[in-house]
């Protein structure tokens, strides 16, 4: 990340000043009007979704609440944050968790090397040592991460803190400041208050329990795959010149394969390769034989792929 | 900024004092009593369900409640369960609560007058019994009009006719009666028993194959394919009669009882010996993620474990860094321990499905473990290893240990001395320092004798032997249970009898 200046020059070098730049302003909220415009909204920008889901974005927006999406692969977690963004005009942050993030990569961390310079700068000057250490950490110094970047923004942003499963459960901790209050404190400079609330949505893979105090703090979504007729607008929405009667019935497979126990069932994100594969290669109609030359593309493990097979042309049902 | 319908009135409430638990009444009077009160019940009830839901999150239930009016029902289901529901896996039992809190409310369900007239007003007083010359619009219908309305919403997948139907259903053949002490199961079984679902997916798919003469899309794969379509239409077609008879129960016995008779436990608290299929089918989806996120944490643990003896030759090569002082030690990593595992498993009767998810979960972790290998017995035994490992899948290879497992000796009665007697002649040997072995079952042994030298014999040639029992703790040595011969040569017993206990022994166990 290139060296920001986004930290805005109000703050002081002062510990305990804290600066606040607009208090928890209610022009932060209400960036929809109604749950049924902000589906609308969703769907133009090619994300279809239940009122279920919208109604959830809708209530983390008036409450100014982060939103915490949970669910399996692929199922558009990390696209609806990118889909919100785009329709509040919004930039996009986003942080990726992994195991080992710290502090200094997520929220800031001191430019040690400008510092040091600036020190062997001030030698020759003869300054005084409070001169010295104020001015070293001072705003000039800071190098903002994903979440103090959030915070001081001046343009509308959403935070997208990605597989917050990954770090570990200490790790959450650092999260939980700028979550519930939105603001940041850095030990030298006192505590950075956001200027606006930005929208802020947290994914989980679910790989393991988050924290009860992250949770608490966050609206809770979990996304699963879409039903039949929501896979078929998507696969309409999403690949070019495809048949409506080859998306029903790509929709329509793909929901069977998914009542199936598999390993692991195919994404929505698969469910468009294999449309647009069958496009590519001019199907017009899915039969047996081309579902088990292709199947490869949605399922990826070979166990998978032979109990699919094997089940799609038996006639008698789901074998229990 | 605000649009409830019933909740509108009174200002925007600022932020809450979140300790206060008087904060509550406050936002009560802007939220309008009578659904602040259902809301109370609502979150009681969660609570009493085991969903942790705590005062900050009902606080934020009811400060969502004023931004989606009641009338928008999904939605409305959706805030409350983003605020109050933080885990998937309490979906259902949330969706169970909000059903008998909310059935009589909403758009949905006042769907058209004359449907009002049959199904809000009388509800309870003017239903008549199975044979039904039933009071107001519906009765018009008769049996066989009902049977074709079924089959063509079901054919058409047309939602308003398949709850109209499915209300119709209800109306005619349940045969509730007010006041009755019947659960919700009865009256699904009666309504079931006479509409015959079986009878008209059979009919359903006959006529997709007499059609499929004409059309050239007819092979087996569509055929399957519209199969799980009318399937699909079926299950949503009972899942409407049940709601359908929950809204007609709630109207006669009032919200708190209901709740209490449709209370089921969460899927981690399940009770492995008593679990219904349903509940059955809930465990089997539980244990998937469950295994995942449990393998994911043993690593984790295993990689941030201590780290063992000083590393010379790396602290020396990151030393330079510093201009030759090792400032930085280095570590060696310590070698993991990995134990060998034997689990010897009783599959008899009851504790059979205890067997199952426990033989399920050892072996989505047996990457943790160095050697996996499994017995199954009732009262004769068999080593089950195989089937594991010819294939991943875990399902599979569990049920082939159910039809393939060489398991009865005499009568197919439990008999641990004589499984364990053949364990002692066979596999044996198989046991070393590092081994532990997990016996699962009830040692439920039919006054068979015991054997217990057997286990004696094997605690001193193993590294630890614990005993799993499904059964609870006060059951234990009552009647033919015999754990007290068997447990003082085991390094441990625990009671496992759901998710929950089994998750936290395997935690332990690596």
């Amino acid at each position: 990340m290139p060296e920001s200046s986004s930290v805005p020059s109000s703050v002081t070098a002062s510990d305990s000043d804290s600066v606040s730049y607009s208090s928890k302003s209610s022009d932060s909220h209400g960036r929809f009007s109604s749950v049924e415009e902000l589906q609308h909204q969703l769907s133009e920008v090619d994300y279809l979704c239940d009122p279920g889901l919208a109604g959830v974005v809708y209530l983390a927006d008036r409450l100014g609440k982060p939103m915490l999406v949970e669910g399996p692969a692929g199922t558009g977690k990390t696209q609806l944050a990118k889909s919100v963004a785009e329709i509040t005009g919004s930039r996009l942050i986003r942080l990726q968790c992994y195991e080992g993030l710290d502090e200094a990569k997520a929220l800031y961390e001191w430019n040690y090397k400008k510092q040091l310079l600036r020190i062997q700068t001030e030698r020759q000057v003869d300054a005084s040592w409070d001169d010295v250490s104020d001015d070293i950490f001072s705003d000039e110094f800071l190098l903002t991460r994903p979440l103090l970047e959030a915070i001081t923004a001046e343009d509308p942003i959403v935070l997208l803190i990605d597989e917050v499963d990954r770090v570990e459960v200490e790790t959450e901790a650092l999260l939980l400041e700028v979550l519930s209050e939105y603001q940041v404190s850095i030990p030298e400079l006192g505590t950075i208050k956001a200027r606006q609330v930005p929208l802020v949505f947290l994914t989980s893979n679910n790989t393991r329990e988050l924290s009860e105090a992250l949770k608490r703090r966050c609206l809770y979504l979990h996304i699963d795959y879409p039903s039949m007729e929501r896979e078929k607008q998507i696969v309409l929405a999403k690949v070019p010149d495809i048949t409506e009667n080859l998306a029903s019935q790509v929709s329509q497979v793909v929901r069977s394969i998914r009542r199936l126990e598999l390993k692991k069932a195919p994404s929505v994100s698969e469910t468009l390769d294999w449309a647009l594969t069958l496009v590519l290669l001019g199907v017009s109609h899915i039969d047996a034989e081309i579902a088990a030359d292709t199947v490869n593309i949605l399922l990826k493990y070979q166990s998978d792929i032979a109990k699919a097979n094997k089940e799609l042309t038996s006639v008698d049902g789901l074998s229990p | 900024m605000q649009v409830g319908t019933e909740l509108s009135d009174g200002t925007d409430t600022q932020e809450q004092d979140q300790d206060q638990p008087q904060a509550l009444s406050e936002l009560a009077v802007e939220a309008g009593e009578p659904l602040l009160e259902l809301l109370n019940g609502f979150m009681a009830e969660l609570r009493a369900v085991g969903i942790p839901a705590s005062l900050t999150e009902s606080l934020d239930a009811m400060e969502a409640v004023k931004h989606i009016p009641i009338t928008q029902r999904d939605s409305f289901k959706y805030a409350l369960a983003a605020t109050l529901v933080k885990n998937q896996a309490h979906w259902q039992a949330f969706e169970t609560a909000f059903e008998v809190y909310f059935s009589l409310r909403g758009d949905e369900y006042a769907i058209t007058d004359d449907d009002l007239t049959t199904a809000d007003s009388d509800t309870g007083e003017a239903e008549s019994p199975a044979e039904g010359q039933g009071g107001a619009a519906g009765a018009a219908l008769s049996p066989e009009e009902l049977a074709e309305m079924l089959y063509r919403a079901l054919l058409q997948g047309d939602n308003s006719m398949m709850r109209t139907a499915a209300r119709e259903a209800v109306r005619r053949y349940a045969g509730m009666e007010p006041g009755r002490p019947v659960g919700g199961t009865y009256y699904l079984y009666r309504t079931l028993r006479n509409l015959d679902l079986e009878g008209v997916l059979e009919r359903l798919m006959a006529v997709e194959q007499d059609s499929s003469g004409e059309v050239t899309d007819a092979d087996d794969f569509n055929l399957r394919l519209r199969r799980d379509d009318y399937e699909l239409r079926i299950a949503e077609l009972k899942h409407q009669i049940e709601s359908e008879i929950r809204r007609r129960l709630v109207a006669d016995r009032g919200v708190e009882a209901m709740a209490k008779t449709l209370r089921r436990p969460l899927p981690s608290d399940i009770d492995f010996m008593h679990a219904s299929r349903e509940e059955m089918t809930s465990l089997r989806k539980a244990i998937y993620p469950l295994t995942r996120k449990l393998a994911a944490r043993l690593v984790r643990k295993r990689r941030q474990g201590r780290t063992g003896p000083l590393d010379f030759r790396s602290t020396v090569r990151h030393s330079l860094a510093y201009g030759g002082v090792p400032a930085e030690p280095k570590f060696r990593h310590k070698r993991p321990h990995k134990p060998d595992i034997m689990v010897i498993a009783d599959v008899s009767g009851s504790v059979a499905a205890f067997a199952r998810f426990t033989l399920h979960l050892v072996y989505a972790i047996s990457s943790q473990f160095s050697k996996v290998r499994s017995f199954v017995f009732i009262d004769g035994l068999d080593e089950v290893t195989n089937f594991f490992e010819g294939s991943d899948d875990i399902a599979e290879a569990v049920h082939r240990v159910n039809t393939e497992a060489d398991v009865v000796w005499v009568d197919g009665h439990s008999d641990y001395g004589h499984a364990l007697g053949v364990f002692r002649d066979n596999y044996f040997d198989g046991i070393g320092p590092r081994t532990t072995v997990l016996i699962l079952g009830d040692a439920r042994n039919n006054y068979h004798a015991p054997q217990s030298w057997i286990v004696k014999a094997m605690q001193d040639k193993a590294r630890q032997v614990f005993w799993l029992n499904p059964e609870p703790r006060s059951y234990w040595d009552t009647g033919d249970s015999i754990v007290g011969e068997y447990a003082p040569y085991c390094d441990g017993v625990f009671e496992v009898r759901n998710l929950r206990q089994l998750e936290a022994f395997v935690n332990r166990l690596v």
